[in-house]
Formats: C-alpha cells, sequence, structure tokens
C-alpha cells in the first residue's frame, strides 16, 4: 500500500529533532545528551512519546503522546536523532552512539563518561495495532464518509439499521480496521477498480476494503477479493443481469493456483459449505460490494423469485492435490501456477449419487442423468453447469487414466440427446426447445464453457455435486462464465 | 485514540436525483413510436401484436432490440430510440 506522508507542518524543518520516551532505558540514560545537543548551535526539539515531563532538563519538550510527529518522522526505534535542513531530512541515527550522533549534530564531547553506544528501544508508534491506529487518524488514507456512531447506539445495529447488511451482522467498518484491510494490498487506495452494477457507482479499493472489512475478510485476502471484483465486472459475467434475475443465480466463485493455499481456502471436507473464513467472506464481499457501492438490493433491482442461500456467499477452491489434473484455470486459459478466480453464474448444488458404477463409461452415463436435468430436462443450450467431482468419483476416472478433457467430451456426448424427445409438446408437456430440432441430436450444454467440472470434497462419499447455472446461459455469446488472473 | 466511535461508509455516497415523469402526450397522431424489444422470451410476439395495433390506426412505429434481456441496453440502442421517436414501449414478456 502506497503511504502517502507529507510532513506535518507543525514539524521543525531545520535543526536537530530527538524523538525519545522514558520508558526506554536508552532514552533515560543519554538524558544529559539532548541538553548537550544545543551546543551546536542548531535548534534542537525533543519529542517525548509517553512523558512531556521527560527530559527534565530540557524546557520546551513537545508532547508527542498523539504519536503524530513519531508518525510523520516514521519512526521505528527511539531514541532517534534526525538533522533537518530546509524541510528535508539531511539525516538520522538510531539509538544511541556516541560517534555518530557526534557527527551528525556537529558537536563534541557529547555524553562524557556515557557508554560509547547502546542500543534503543522500539517506538510506541510501531507496537502492535498502532501503526494502523496513526494511519487511519493520521495518514490522510481513507476519503469515504465518516459516519458518527454515538456511544448509546450498537454499532453493528446501526449497520442493520443503514440497509448494509446481507441481513446477518457485520463488522463495522472502523477506520482502524479498513486501514489494515488496505495493507493487504499494494494499490492506491482511491484508485477506481471499476463501476459497480446496478447503479454502475465507482468503487475504489477503499470501498472495496470497507466491505472486505464487514464480510470479515483478513487483509491477505484483498488480492483475492480485487481479483474476484474485477472479474464479476468484465462484459460478458454480465453482472447487472444477474442481479436483476428473476432466476435463482448469484455469483459462484473458484479459486484456483497457490493463493487458495496461502490463505487457507477449503477444497475438501465440506468444501461447498459453511465454516472456513476465507470462503464465506470473499464470497460475501462480492455481495455486500454489489449491494452497498452498487445499489443491488433483493426487492429493488434484485427480482429474483426464489433466490438461493448461495446468495450470501458461494465461494470455494479446486482441489489441485493431484499434480494430473488439469486446473479449472488452466483449462480456462490462466497459466498453471498462477491463482486466478472463475465465475460462474449459479443456483443451488444438486446431489448427484452413484455407488454402483465401477467403470468411466458407466459413470459417465449416470452422470448424464442427472446433468440433463438442469434447468429442465426438456431445455438443452439454455443454462450451463457445473460438475463438482468429488475423489471418490473422481478415483474412477483417474484409475481408468481419464484426464478432464476426456470426461468433459464424454459428459457432453452423453448428455446429448434426440431432438424429437426434447421440443415443445413432447412428453406430453410443453416446456422444451423449439420444434425445428426435432430431427437433430442436441446437446445439453454448449460444447466450450457450458459445463465446468471443478474437482473438490471430502475424501469419502460417493457423492458429485452439480451447479446449475442461469437461464441467460442460452446466449451463448454474451453471456458467459469468465476466468481472470489474480494480480498479488 | 479517539473517544468518537466512527465508521467508513462502505456505499456508493450517491444521491439519486428525483425527476418528474413526463406527461403523457395527449394524442399519438403525428407521433414517431418505438417499440423495443429487450430480448425475453417471446417478446417479439407481444411486439408484433402492438405493432399492428398501432400500425393498422396509422401511426408510426419503428422497431429496436437490445441483444439480450441479460444486459442493460447498449448505449448506441438508446441513443438511436432517443433520436428518431417522441415514445416508447419497453415491453417484457415471457
Amino acid at each position: 500500500m502506497p503511504r502517502p506522508m507529507p510532513l506535518s507542518p507543525s514539524l521543525p524543518t531545520d535543526g536537530l529533532i530527538v524523538v525519545a520516551k522514558r520508558d526506554c532505558p536508552t532514552c533515560t540514560l543519554i538524558e544529559p545528551v539532548y541538553r548537550e545537543l544545543a551546543g551546536g548551535g542548531l535548534p534542537v526539539s525533543v519529542y517525548s512519546q509517553d512523558d512531556p515531563g521527560f527530559p527534565s532538563n530540557i524546557k520546551g519538550v513537545r508532547d508527542d503522546r498523539s504519536l503524530e510527529a513519531s508518525f510523520h518522522l516514521d519512526v521505528e526505534i527511539v531514541p532517534t536523532l534526525i538533522r533537518m535542513e530546509g524541510g528535508k531530512e539531511a539525516g538520522r541515527r538510531i539509538g544511541w552512539h556516541r560517534g555518530e550522533w557526534e557527527e551528525l549534530a556537529g558537536v563534541r564531547g557529547l555524553g562524557k563518561g556515557l557508554p560509547a553506544q547502546q542500543p534503543g528501544c522500539g517506538s510506541k508508534s510501531v507496537e502492535p495495532g498502532v501503526r494502523e491506529q496513526l494511519l487511519a487518524r493520521f495518514g490522510g488514507l481513507l476519503k469515504a464518509r465518516q459516519i458518527e456512531v454515538s456511544p448509546m447506539e450498537d454499532p453493528e445495529e446501526v449497520c442493520f439499521e443503514r440497509g448494509w447488511t446481507d441481513g446477518l451482522p457485520v463488522v463495522p467498518p472502523t477506520d482502524e480496521r479498513v486501514v489494515r484491510m488496505l495493507s493487504g494490498t499494494r494499490r492506491d487506495p482511491q484508485e477506481v477498480v471499476g463501476l459497480i452494477p446496478p447503479n454502475l457507482a465507482e468503487c475504489t479499493v477503499e470501498k472495496v476494503a470497507i466491505n472486505a472489512v464487514m464480510a470479515g475478510c483478513k487483509p491477505e485476502y484483498m488480492p483475492v477479493v480485487l481479483g474476484v471484483l474485477e472479474a464479476a465486472l468484465l462484459p460478458n459475467f454480465a453482472m447487472h443481469g444477474l442481479l436483476c434475475t428473476l432466476y435463482f443465480s448469484g455469483p459462484v466463485v473458484i479459486i484456483n493456483g497457490p493463493v487458495a493455499k496461502r490463505i487457507g481456502m477449503n477444497c475438501g471436507l465440506n468444501a461447498l459449505g459453511q465454516g472456513n473464513r476465507a470462503n464465506a467472506a470473499i464470497g460475501r464481499t462480492l455481495q455486500l460490494i454489489i449491494r452497498n457501492v452498487g445499489g443491488g438490493i433483493p426487492g429493488g433491482i434484485d427480482r429474483a423469485a426464489l433466490g438461493n442461500p448461495g446468495k450470501y456467499t458461494f465461494c470455494f477452491a479446486e482441489d489441485e492435490s493431484d499434480p494430473e489434473w488439469e486446473p479449472l484455470s488452466v483449462w480456462r486459459g490462466v497459466p498453471r501456477g498462477k491463482s486466478a478466480v472463475t465465475l460462474f453464474h449459479g443456483d443451488g448444488v444438486t446431489a448427484f449419487v452413484d455407488h454402483g458404477a465401477r467403470t468411466p463409461e458407466e459413470l459417465v452415463r449416470s452422470m448424464a442423468t442427472s446433468l440433463v436435468a438442469v434447468g429442465h430436462v426438456k431445455l438443452a443450450q439454455w443454462s450451463n453447469a457445473i460438475l463438482v467431482l468429488t475423489p471418490e468419483h473422481y478415483r474412477v476416472f483417474r484409475e481408468a487414466g481419464w484426464d478432464r478433457r476426456r470426461i468433459t467430451d464424454a459428459l457432453h456426448d452423453a448428455t446429448t440427446r434426440p431432438g424429437r424427445d426434447l421440443i415443445k409438446g413432447a412428453q406430453g408437456l410443453h416446456e422444451g426447445i423449439d420444434p425445428k430440432f426435432a430431427d437433430q441430436m442436441v446437446p445439453k450444454f454448449w460444447r466450450d464453457h457450458g459445463l465446468m467440472i471443478v474437482r473438490a470434497g471430502g475424501e469419502a462419499g460417493m457423492f458429485s455435486g452439480i451447479i446449475g447455472g442461469w437461464s441467460a446461459g442460452r446466449f451463448h455469446d454474451d453471456v458467459q462464465p469468465v476466468t481472470k488472473e489474480i494480480v498479488e | 485514540m479517539s473517544n468518537a466511535f466512527t465508521m467508513r461508509d462502505p456505499t456508493g455516497e450517491a444521491a439519486s436525483v428525483q425527476r418528474e415523469r413526463l406527461k403523457p402526450p395527449p394524442s399519438l397522431d403525428g407521433l414517431t413510436i418505438g417499440l423495443l424489444d429487450i430480448g425475453k422470451t417471446r417478446s417479439d410476439e407481444f411486439l408484433d401484436s402492438v405493432d399492428r395495433l398501432l400500425t393498422e390506426r396509422g401511426h408510426t412505429v419503428r422497431r429496436y432490440a437490445k441483444p439480450t434481456n441479460a444486459k442493460p441496453a447498449p448505449i448506441a440502442v438508446v441513443q438511436n430510440i432517443a433520436a428518431e421517436c417522441d415514445i416508447v414501449v419497453e415491453a417484457l414478456a415471457d
């Protein structure tokens, strides 16, 4: 994160600056030195971090209990001696070292009888948690409107009342928390990430961080959160339409690559369920940004007839533990070894059960019976789907030497059906495809992006998951899953 | 560090502009009527009927279409309607 560091106008532009604290044995040991520094003719300003009565032999000690000067001077160790010339720092010495101090101050004979050198202590401005507080207070990083909460109010209730939540409590976005979240990215807090639908409101990195705090993210999730948001704004993801739809769907987030492991995402047991902070908070952040920044609110422009529980959050990682398995991101064009996000317009999860198939051919035929039911058995190339392949089902394919491409191709073949069975009116059901396809073989899914396989899940269970997709999947060229590399 | 508890606003900090609706024209005589097909299933059937009824009454009708109902109308479509029509019927059907 870039750190704007304008020198506070109250800091001296010329002369010597000492920053010290009483609590530091070195600072107290060299108390006589502070007075002797004035012998060189330069003005001397002593800032005390913890006690304006220290050093007692100096008049006009500057009270820096707020740590504002220490922050602006970027002091990490006390004592620190700084020489300023014309508003610029001409030199700095940390800890006590007679020779170095004499050279910088232009004074001889400092601290007679004292040890020649002694290391200092940590500055109060870099104690745990303090730096974020100082950045929030003096760093000028945050530009979002401040909302004051009276001591009589519960901040979490204020968040509810202001309509900032998805129905569950959020973490109140205090300055300290937002600044800490921003430490997770090198991007400028005021950089605009994109325009968030439906209101096409500008969303800065700072606004992303605020919503990430509320959703429960840790700072190290920020690169992933930013990547997810950027992917959601790609034109062919059609986030605006996905939000408005009557259909069930919401964004489903799948993370590939080293970042998933690094931030502790779950791709194993209960991968699609609750209990993992990164999975839960990253998916939730996207939804909160669309709600809060974009103004997309259920009952407002979100017109879903039913929605689905994944609209709180739906985010997981792919299991890449088998080096022979081609990760989803690689299949979608991202170089191997890079982290990436894939976004899918998904509904809830449908269980697929098969305890009996022992050959890949049979398992594919069996899976096809469930996959053709996505949306409606008689619809085709109407919605996309994800097959979440669990380890026990994957084993059947792996032992037979089948890779991602072979499984995908076989599933496409097995879900291609005679049009006469699917046309409107066939099987006594009006729902169905255009009668012009009666004499053709009709694939259930678009061959290129209509069916994506993701490996995930716990070791035991002859089940796989089917995540059905949005009805707008029928617009092959206009609405597609998207994959984007995550830049860390 | 600070006594006041403050939070940062997570919203777009935008305020809506309240605009008056245009009054319906007293008569359709001499006006050009745009029909926008938003791309929903069977929108075309519905608009064909509206088109026929208006044309039978001697009105000038122009047809427009969004490529897909899944995305907002392209700016060019919106601008063309604004430039070429006096009123527009935006239809939804399923």
